[in-house]
C-alpha cells in the first residue's frame, strides 16, 4: 500500500521534506513510527501528534488512510 | 457609529453586531509578535474593553515583526506601548494595560473579566497555564503560535470543546522546541497568524461562520498550504484540569517547563528487586524476551491491566523502538502513576544488554 506522509515544523526540518510517499506493508501507526524512527533517529527524541487523513489518532490505530502527518508542538509568538 | 460602518452595513454584522463587539471584553496574552496584529484588529474593530498583559519591553529586534511600536516605543513595557498606540486609533474603547507576567496566581482572577482570552504567548509553560486557566474559569480560548515559517492556530474550549491538552497532553521538555528569539521567524508570519487569531475572536463574538474548535489549522507560509487536522476531546484529561482548579494558584510557572525526563537508558537503570520491567508490545512480538522478570502488558490493554503494576517499585517500560513505551508512561502519567519510564532502547537492545551483562545484574538482585 501506498501512503503519503507529511512532515510539519522541526519534523520537516530532520527529515529535509515536507512530505514523502512510502510504500508500506505496516498496518498499525505504532509500527509506521518504528519504520519512520529508523529512518530518521532524531526523531525520536521529538514530540509530535500523528494525524490520519487529517484527523488525530492514537498509536495503536490501523492505518487505513492514505496520508499520515507528523505534527510537532510550536511556542512561539 | 461613522468609524464602524463597513462593519454596519454588511448584512451578517449591522448594528447588532456591532453592538455585540463594543460589548465585549477581551484579554490578549502577550504583546509581541501574535499580540501587536491581534490588539490592532481588535481596537480597530471596537471591542469595547481590551486587556493587555505582557511584563516584557520593546527592544530594536522586535520592531522587525511587532508592528504597534516604532523608534520611541524602545525600553518601554510592551502593555504600556500598545496601549498608548491603540489609544490613538480607537479612542472610543476601553484598554487596560497588565505590565506583569502572566502567573498561576493572578490568571483566574484576570480571566474572570473576560469573555475571551486569545493566547500570543511565546513559550510553552505560558501555554499550557493559559490553557488550563481557561478550563477552569470556562473561556474560550483563541490559540496561534509560530515556527519559522510555519502557523498553527485553533479555538479551544469553545462550548466545552477539546483543549490545547486535548491536542498535546503534555509539554515537551524544556529548550526541545527552540523559539523565535533563538533561530529567527519571517516578520510578517505572526501578522497572519495573529489576524487569523483577531478572525476567530470577532467570529465568535458575533455568532458568525465556523468557529476553529476541534481543528487546528496549520499554515506554511512558504508554499500558501493551509492543512486543518481535526481531533478530538479527551474528556479524563479535561476533568483532570478541572479537578486541579483548587491547587491551581500554589504551582509555579516555570519557563523552562517543569517536565522531568521520563525517558531513562539501561546504562542507567541498575537491575535490582526495585525495579519491574515492563513488555509493553503486543504477545507475538519478536523477538521473545531472554529468561528474565519482564511483566506483559501490551499498550492496548493498558488501562485494564494496572494491577500488573507491582507497587512501590520503579516501572520500566520498553518496546520495539521506544515510542509505545513513550506513550504508555504518559497515559499513565495522565493517571497520575509517576514512578514510570521509558526506555530508550528497544526489545531486542535490551535483549543483547541482559545477555551480557546477565551475571553481573544477577548478584544486583
Amino acid at each position: 500500500m501506498r501512503i503519503t506522509v507529511k512532515y510539519f515544523g522541526q519534523i520537516s526540518e530532520i527529515t529535509q521534506k515536507e512530505e514523502e510517499v512510502l510504500e508500506i506493508y505496516e498496518t498499525s501507526i505504532a509500527q509506521l513510527l518504528d519504520r519512520i524512527y529508523s529512518k530518521y533517529e532524531k526523531l525520536k527524541n521529538k514530540e509530535f501528534k500523528i494525524a490520519q487523513n487529517r484527523e488525530l489518532v492514537d498509536m495503536n490505530t490501523e492505518i487505513n488512510g492514505s496520508e499520515i502527518a507528523l505534527l510537532p508542538p510550536f511556542a512561539g509568538g | 457609529m461613522e468609524r464602524y460602518n463597513r462593519h454596519i452595513i454588511l448584512p451578517e454584522i449591522g448594528q447588532t453586531g456591532q453592538d455585540k463587539i463594543s460589548n465585549s471584553k477581551v484579554l490578549v496574552i502577550g504583546a509581541g509578535g501574535l499580540g501587536c496584529p491581534i490588539l490592532q484588529y481588535l481596537a480597530a474593530a471596537g471591542v469595547g474593553f481590551l486587556g493587555i498583559i505582557d511584563f516584557d519591553t520593546v527592544d530594536l529586534t522586535n520592531l522587525q515583526r511587532q508592528v504597534l511600536y516604532g523608534n520611541s516605543s524602545l525600553g518601554k513595557n510592551k502593555a504600556l506601548a500598545a496601549k498608548s498606540r491603540l489609544s490613538d486609533l480607537n479612542s472610543d474603547i476601553n484598554i487596560i494595560a497588565y505590565p506583569e507576567p502572566l502567573t498561576y496566581q493572578n490568571a483566574l482572577d484576570l480571566f474572570k473579566q473576560y469573555d475571551i482570552v486569545v493566547d500570543g504567548s511565546d513559550n510553552f509553560a505560558t501555554r499550557y497555564l493559559v490553557n488550563d486557566a481557561a478550563v477552569i474559569t470556562n473561556k474560550p480560548l483563541v490559540f496561534g503560535a509560530i515556527y519559522k515559517f510555519e502557523g498553527q492556530i485553533s479555538v479551544f474550549n469553545y462550548k466545552h470543546g477539546p483543549t490545547y491538552r486535548c491536542l498535546f497532553p503534555n509539554p515537551p521538555e524544556a529548550h526541545s522546541v527552540p523559539n523565535c528569539s533563538d533561530i529567527g521567524v519571517l516578520g510578517v508570519l505572526p501578522g497572519i497568524v495573529g489576524s487569523m487569531q483577531a478572525n476567530e475572536v470577532l467570529k465568535i463574538i458575533l455568532g458568525i461562520g465556523d468557529v476553529l474548535s476541534g481543528k487546528l489549522l496549520c499554515y506554511n507560509a512558504l508554499n500558501a498550504q493551509i492543512t486543518s487536522l481535526k481531533f478530538k476531546k479527551h474528556e479524563k484529561g479535561v476533568a483532570q484540569i478541572l479537578n486541579t482548579s483548587n491547587s491551581f494558584r500554589k504551582k509555579q510557572l516555570d519557563l523552562d517547563c517543569d517536565v522531568t525526563s521520563n525517558r531513562i537508558s539501561f546504562k542507567d537503570v541498575i537491575f535490582d528487586h526495585n525495579i519491574q520491567l515492563i513488555d509493553v508490545r503486543e504477545e507475538d512480538e519478536q523477538p521473545k524476551m531472554l529468561d528474565y522478570p519482564i511483566t506483559n502488558i501490551p499498550l492496548s490493554r493498558l488501562e485494564s491491566h494496572l494491577s500488573k503494576l507491582e507497587p512501590n517499585k520503579k516501572h520500566i517500560l520498553f518496546c520495539q523502538s521506544g515510542v509505545r513505551s513513550q506513550m504508555a508512561v504518559n497515559r499513565l502519567k495522565e493517571l497520575q502513576i509517576n514512578s514510570c519510564f521509558s526506555l530508550e532502547e528497544g526489545a531486542s537492545e535490551l535483549n543483547q544488554y541482559l545477555k551480557e551483562n546477565l551475571k553481573i545484574i544477577e548478584n544486583e538482585r
